[in-house]
């Protein structure tokens, strides 16, 4: 086990390195970040000046080399845009995220789960064929617009909730977190509905289908030939087999969401960390798109392996050392 | 129960706008996100914004872009190199600290000592050569050469207070600890990237704001901020796009507030390449031996090619002015009935005709297709009129982060750029004109590479000349040269629009900051100034 998570961990700092090499490269291909963030007003003496202060005045190895060992020590760099620690940065923003991602998988499971079993269970009823046209919907239309909707419908027309932004926080854990508070909690459902819609129609999708190849298997048809309730059937042994596929996509999708709910959260005004980063590749803030970018690997290798650890407790075949 | 809910739901929000409504909160949405809180750290204009709020200048800005006094009450040349400034008396930072002639030394030696700053307000502070405090309220600014420009450069300078501000670092000024100023507003907090919220400073110098509190969120996205403000969570937004202008001002809960701006969107022209150009071929695709863009003739063309009142209108949805100049009608160095070039197509063809392109050319036109109000369709338009001539166009639109390094580097042959002027010609001329010259600090924005030693000797000229009505007829001169050369091709200036709930009113500004002192109750009478 050890060997295994020691092994996991060596992979992650590799792959940290080489998108750290990419992400370098990459934003020196597409510009100048003194271009972007430099005064009109300023004369070349001010632009030397600010390629200086920025460290940009260095070859490109020489820079990398300067970051590299900085990071070794913790420090991931200053963002130009900011003046602060690129790593502090991502973090204050990181719970305005969480709490988005993990409400829209939380709601995800709650409606996505039922809804996948019914239409598994009576694939035939016009229920069903309801559930399953709506998540071709929930597919197929582009989130911006769903997210503009629903701003125009329950904001604007009806007036119920808060179209934008964050609305109060409340201090947990030394952190501030919305949906403690009742007004925090308002502003948290439209952004969360946005974020969970795909989701709620691909937990439809996978739990329908498990549902329908499970039913077939002999040992389903030997434990309705036992006599045991149907009750029993569906929740105990049709429900744990189909769990698999849904917990490996729900989890990567968690990923997913935390790093690349730019669109909700831009749309919403939502102060997470999807916004930071579209903002920072605007400007070229290559401090803050290299450490979100290392971030977001580090925490795709930790949610692979939460995962797989899950995988091993759910399906008693999967063994983590894979010793055969 | 879901009628319960939605009672529920309803009066919450009832309950929310009632004890919002006697107008001491105001909540803005502003389009570009403030970065910073240190008002030395990055000039941009959203930090700027937010500095006036928190912070006063020695000369301040009307709404005009006219400077007036600030926390200098006057100044005037004692002698030809020194500037001399009367502080106002009793003013104090939001923390009780009196204002000294000593905050202003200060200030003026901080501000090129920022560290990490991306832009700095250095070339403000760079002419001046000594700091002499006479007495707590007055101050001389010494300067190596006669310089009439140092009162407008004060008004991009947030004053300090020594004692408090000594050794302070950026991040102390974002986390809102330093951000104590002598202006209308004092920080009560401040999330970075996404609002900041104020509370009025009664002891404020000036005039008195309306309201207690202000909100200032940014919602950068455009569908969004537009949403925000119907849904009435905010109450005035700026940066109304476009495309929702006839709709908004026909919606009667809605008030649009414009002015001409400040910022010219304008054309560059290769000007630095003899021979090949390249994104100029010939019409078989070949590259020409020489720059048809050096050609007068061939710029002029190009410029009267162009249907500006049209495309105002159509592009534009009238949201800007067409011009064949700097500045606006109005503004310190606009030039008297100076004309937009008329949209002549054959005399276009005419002119290319006699520059020895009667078949014309192909271009390739450049331009941003995230930075300026519907820039990418201002160079489709372009595009289309200058086909029409016979210069076979093609259009491409980039984004901003990869364009503005390959415009830089003079790399396209024509490309769109937009710029925020100063009232004063000096600042166009200076920057955009002017012989690029790292010694001289000037064209530094010279993105066309244009340069005439004539127009640089006058610019040399004027920028000793303290007598500002000779300086003004001198500049004007100079502006009509470049024009005529057409150093750049104008296109047209923007206009600024916020728009607001019934109930709010706003005073629009030229210089595009969006700030809560110019908000106020729409039954008020406006401030008078």
């Amino acid at each position: 086990m050890t060997v295994y998570l020691l092994r996991r961990l060596l992979q992650a700092l590799l792959v940290m390195l080489a998108m750290s090499v990419i992400v370098f490269v990459g934003v020196y291909a597409i510009g100048d970040p003194v271009e972007i963030l430099i005064s009109p007003d300023a004369d070349q003496i001010e632009r030397e000046r600010a390629i200086k202060a920025l460290g940009l005045d260095l070859p490109l190895w020489q820079q990398y080399l300067t970051f590299l060992t900085r990071a070794v020590q913790g420090d991931l760099g200053r963002s130009f845009v900011f003046n602060e620690p690129a790593l502090q940065l991502i973090l204050q923003k990181m719970p305005a995220t969480l709490e988005l991602a993990v409400g829209a998988t939380f709601m995800a499971v709650l409606i996505g789960l039922p809804l996948g079993l019914y239409a598994g269970l009576k694939p035939d009823s016009v229920g069903s064929k309801a559930i399953m046209a709506g998540s071709i919907l929930g597919f197929s239309l582009p989130t911006f617009w769903v997210g503009l909707m629903l701003i125009m419908v329950f904001a604007v027309q009806l007036g119920w909730l808060p179209s934008t932004g964050r609305g109060e926080t409340a201090e947990f854990l030394g952190l501030r977190w919305s949906f403690l508070t009742r007004d925090g909690l308002a502003h948290l459902i439209l952004p969360a509905i946005n974020l969970s819609l795909f989701k709620i129609s691909l937990v439809v999708r996978l739990t329908r289908s498990g549902v329908r190849e499970t039913m077939l298997m002999d040992y389903v048809k030997f434990a309705r030939a036992k006599g045991l309730s149907p009750a029993r059937v569906t929740y105990v042994h049709v429900f744990k087999n189909i769990l698999i596929p849904v917990v490996t996509v729900v989890g990567l999708e968690l990923g997913s969401t935390i790093a690349f709910s730019v669109v909700t959260e831009s749309v919403f005004a939502w102060p997470g960390m999807g916004k930071l980063i579209i903002d920072s590749i605007n400007v070229l803030d290559r401090p803050v798109i290299v450490a979100y970018l290392m971030i977001i690997v580090l925490m795709f290798i930790i949610i692979n392996l939460a995962v797989d650890l899950l995988y091993s407790t759910l399906d008693p075949r999967v063994r983590l050392e894979g010793k055969s | 129960m879901r009628s319960t809910f939605r009672a529920l739901a309803v009066s919450g929000l009832l309950g929310l706008a009632a004890t919002q409504a006697p107008a001491q909160t105001l909540t803005m949405a502003v389009g570009a996100p403030v970065t910073s809180l240190d008002p030395h750290y990055h000039q941009l204009s959203p930090n700027n914004a937010a500095a006036s709020m928190i912070f006063s200048r020695l000369v301040e800005t009307d709404d005009r872009a006219r400077s007036v006094p600030g926390l200098a009450e006057s100044w005037r040349a004692v002698e030809p190199t020194v500037w001399e400034f009367k502080l106002r008396a009793g003013v104090r930072f939001h923390n009780g600290r009196e204002f000294t002639a000593e905050d202003v030394a200060y200030t003026l030696a901080r501000v090129p000592n920022v560290p990490n700053s991306p832009a700095s307000f250095t070339v403000f502070v760079r002419p001046i050569v000594r700091v002499e405090v006479v007495d707590p309220l007055t101050i001389r600014l010494h300067t190596r050469t006669p310089y009439p420009l140092l009162p407008m450069d004060m008004t991009n300078i947030y004053i300090l207070d020594r004692e408090t501000h000594e050794g302070g670092s950026t991040e102390r000024f974002n986390s809102g600890e330093l951000a104590v100023g002598t202006g209308p507003f004092r920080v009560v907090r401040h999330a970075n990237g996404d609002r900041i919220e104020l509370e009025r400073n009664d002891q404020y110098f000036g005039d008195r704001p309306a309201f207690q509190r202000v909100n200032y969120r940014m919602i950068t996205n455009d569908a969004a901020r537009t949403a925000a403000l119907m849904a009435g969570d905010v109450d005035v937004i700026d940066q109304v796009p476009t495309a929702d202008l006839s709709r908004m001002r026909n919606d009667s809960r809605l008030a649009l507030y414009e002015t001409t701006g400040l910022r010219l969107i304008f054309l560059w022209t290769d000007h630095s390449r003899e021979d090949a150009t390249p994104f100029v071929t010939d019409n078989d695709g070949r590259p020409m031996a020489r720059n048809p863009l050096k050609d007068i003739r061939v710029r002029r063309a190009l410029s009267m090619a162009i249907d500006r009142p049209n495309m105002v209108g159509r592009v534009m949805e009238g949201a800007a002015t067409a011009t064949g100049q700097f500045l606006a009608e109005g503004v310190t160095s606009h030039i008297p009935g100076y004309p937009v070039p008329r949209f002549d197509p054959d005399g276009a063809r005419r002119l290319l005709a006699e520059a020895g392109f009667p078949q014309g050319f192909r271009i390739t036109l450049h331009g941003p297709n995230d930075r300026y109000p519907n820039d990418a369709r201002i160079i489709q338009a372009v595009g289309q009129m200058w086909t029409r001539i016979g210069v076979r166009t093609t259009v491409e639109a980039l984004t901003w982060p990869t364009y503005i390094g390959r415009a830089g580097r003079a790399e396209f042959s024509s490309f769109l750029m937009g710029w925020g002027m100063n009232p004063d010609g000096s600042h166009p001329l200076r920057n955009l004109i002017a012989c690029p010259n790292r010694d001289t600090g000037l064209g530094a924005s010279n993105r066309g590479r244009y340069c005439n030693a004539e127009l640089d000797r006058g610019l040399e000229e004027s920028s000793q000349m303290l007598d500002e009505e000779a300086r003004q007829t001198r500049l004007i001169e100079l502006e009509r040269m470049a024009l005529d050369d057409v150093a750049l091709i104008p296109l047209h200036i923007q206009t600024n629009i916020w728009a607001a709930r019934r109930g709010f009113a706003v005073t629009p500004r030229a210089d595009e900051l969006t700030r809560a002192q110019d908000v106020r109750p729409a039954s008020a009478p406006a401030a008078a100034r």
